[in-house]
């Protein structure tokens, strides 16, 4: 029995051998042998790829096109100016973009640190099984819809920032301008918490993968040199870098198009303070509270700029962090 | 001298080692710190929606403002609908386009394709909203289910290209081989051996999608927008979950932000078992540690 195995493997691996021989380039031969239908069905599958770079087009198009009467209003000073009155016709984004940076600021530095912690548990500390189980249960959580993250935030979170979190910080760092406001839960701070609580599982988790793609070698170099574990580390996360500045930039691109949590608990006044316990506006938000109420074509215009200000940032963001990870990934591919 | 120098090391690498078990417990509490207030989300949620849940609750229509009781009947049908409508617009997309980058592009242009489909995940769901209300709300006249599916829809197509792409890809190329060594056509190969090798990743992938657009609120603000009404036509405001979850909550009544509890949990409920189901039939596809 077991020698007829051996023997049928032993022919399997003789004939694979010889086909390898025969086809040097198979992609060769397969991308040769066609016929009408063939053609065909290639160019219907061209067309449905060719049907999503038309979208990224048509969107950027629709926006740019219905966003005209207020950029011909406004020109450059929309963005430029916080003066927000529909009923005065008066429109100006510049609150809305604070609001959006700011937070998303907040977010990005609560949540970085967190992530790396949590991208080192996870690729160098943890044990397989914990591994599994704490990826898993990070991923599905992850995946709680954003009204939800919201709702909890504005029920949950905003009492225990008004009652506990800030009165503490306003005691202690009180000093720092930032740190004041009218203090009723809702603001700057509290979305920057709530978005910090949603970004983080997409931070660590691509970071863990640019991690796991440094070679192990170099640790066992490290460590074979003397070095002890979170020097090894330190040196793997040097090398990952800008994979990690990729991830996070990525996260950064999220909490700023992130709309409901924020919506629900940054507290929705078109204001620029320097306190964090202030309420503020975010671009997302004003687009969800005033997009369906709005009946003058001037508003709708510039809300639609808002939107098209938002599209143009993300889009920056977005392409600057794939190419960081990119960056890494491609670089200890080739194994 | 020696000693000294000696002694001097030792000292310093007992310096590193605490460095570096100080640094690694920190690590373990960042995880904790991640994952306490997500499961407290996640229980808190489910705790407060059991509380409110009843079977009225799925059966019933919204009541009056002023009345108590009633249920999201028409919100969870018009969840449905919508998901029915998107998938009809974002699954033939997506798996076509995601064929043609898997296996016939090649070079500069797959790679631009791979990037206009990054970028397209990454685009705010409130901005695909106002795309859907540029090119179909306001061409209508009118809110629509219609316009609200193909928002959600735009939102399906980058997730379900990029499943399907890598699910294709993990077909082994000797499965290709052997069915063009049998005279089967390209394209008939493609279908019926390669897309059917791949079809239980791709349609895992699909739900995951699925359970993504199921929980968007943004984009159905100002295109599905909403109707306190049963309403299955595709031409009229629908009510759907998470809208109704969101007016809800905003509202000054109890009762509603008890309704809305309940139906924070019906839709944490739908994402969770895809999700679940998902992880149960493909672990080895997609944890790859």
């Amino acid at each position: 029995m077991f020698k007829r195995t051996l023997k049928s493997s032993a022919t399997v691996i003789q004939l694979s051998l010889n086909s390898i021989k025969l086809l040097e380039t198979p992609e060769k031969i397969i991308r040769s042998k066609k016929n009408l239908s063939d053609i065909i069905f290639e160019n219907i599958t061209l067309l449905f790829a060719c049907i999503v770079i038309f979208l990224l087009l048509d969107i950027i198009y629709e926006m740019f096109l219905h966003s005209v009467l207020s950029r011909e209003a406004f020109g450059f000073g929309f963005i430029f100016s916080s003066d927000w009155d529909p009923v005065k016709d008066k429109f100006g984004a510049l609150a809305f973009i604070y609001g959006t940076v700011v937070s998303s600021l907040i977010a990005l530095i609560i949540a970085l640190p967190v992530s790396i912690g949590v991208a080192i548990f996870l690729s160098e500390l943890a044990p397989k099984s914990i591994r599994t189980v704490f990826s898993f249960l990070i991923e599905i959580l992850a995946a709680i819809p954003s009204i939800i993250f919201g709702f909890w935030g504005l029920y949950v979170l905003v009492p225990y920032m008004r009652e506990s979190v800030q009165p503490f910080l306003n005691s202690i760092l009180g000093w720092i301008p930032l740190f004041t406001g009218t203090n009723i839960g809702t603001g700057m701070f509290t979305a920057g918490v709530i978005l910090a609580i949603m970004i983080i599982p997409i931070i660590s988790a691509i970071s863990r993968d640019v991690i796991r793609a440094i070679p192990t070698a170099q640790r066992e170099a490290a460590y074979a040199l003397g070095a002890t574990r979170w020097e090894a580390i330190r040196m793997a996360l040097l090398n990952a870098k800008s994979g990690i500045l990729g991830a996070t930039v990525l996260g950064f691109g999220r909490a700023v198009g992130e709309t409901m949590a924020v919506t629900m608990v940054i507290g929705n006044r078109a204001e620029i303070s320097l306190g964090l316990f202030n309420s503020a506006y975010s671009m997302a938000s004003v687009i969800a509270n005033e997009f369906a109420e709005a009946s003058q074509a001037l508003h709708i215009s510039a809300l639609i700029e808002v939107g098209l200000i938002l599209f143009v940032v993300t889009f920056i963001i977005n392409s600057l962090a794939r190419l960081l990870i990119y960056s890494v990934t491609r670089k200890y591919e080739t194994r | 001298m020696a000693e000294k120098d000696l002694l001097e090391k030792n000292k310093y690498l007992r310096y590193r080692k605490t460095k570096s078990n100080l640094i690694l417990i920190l690590c373990v509490l960042m995880a904790i710190i991640t994952i306490v207030p997500l499961l407290y989300i996640f229980f808190y949620t489910t705790a407060s929606g059991f509380k409110f849940l009843s079977l009225d609750f799925i059966t019933e229509m919204p009541k009056p403002v002023g009345e108590t009781g009633g249920g999201m009947y028409n919100a969870i049908v018009g969840t449905l609908i919508l998901i029915g409508i998107s998938s009809v617009i974002g699954i033939p997309i997506g798996i076509l386009a995601g064929i043609y980058v898997a296996e016939y592009s090649g070079g500069l242009f797959s790679n631009i394709i791979k990037f206009v489909t990054d970028v397209l995940s990454g685009i705010p769901s409130i901005v695909i909203g106002i795309f859907a209300y540029t090119i179909v709300v306001m061409p209508m006249g009118g809110f629509s289910a219609l316009s609200g599916g193909i928002a959600l829809g735009i939102i399906m197509i980058p997730t379900v290209i990029r499943i399907t792409e890598e699910m294709l890809k993990l077909v082994p190329q000797s499965i290709r081989e052997a069915s063009l060594a049998l005279g089967i056509s390209r394209w008939k190969t493609t279908l019926n051996i390669v897309l059917k090798t791949a079809m239980s990743g791709i349609i895992t992938g699909i739900l995951l999608a699925i359970a993504r657009i199921a929980g968007e609120t943004a984009p159905l603000l100002f295109t599905a927008f909403g109707n306190q009404f049963f309403s299955t036509s595709l031409d009229e405001p629908i009510a759907s979950l998470p809208i109704q979850i969101y007016n809800y909550a905003k509202s000054p009544y109890t009762d509603w932000h008890e309704q809305a509890w309940a139906g924070a949990l019906i839709l944490i409920l739908l994402v969770f078992v895809i999700n679940l189901i998902v992880r149960f039939f493909t672990k080895s596809k997609f944890t790859n540690s």
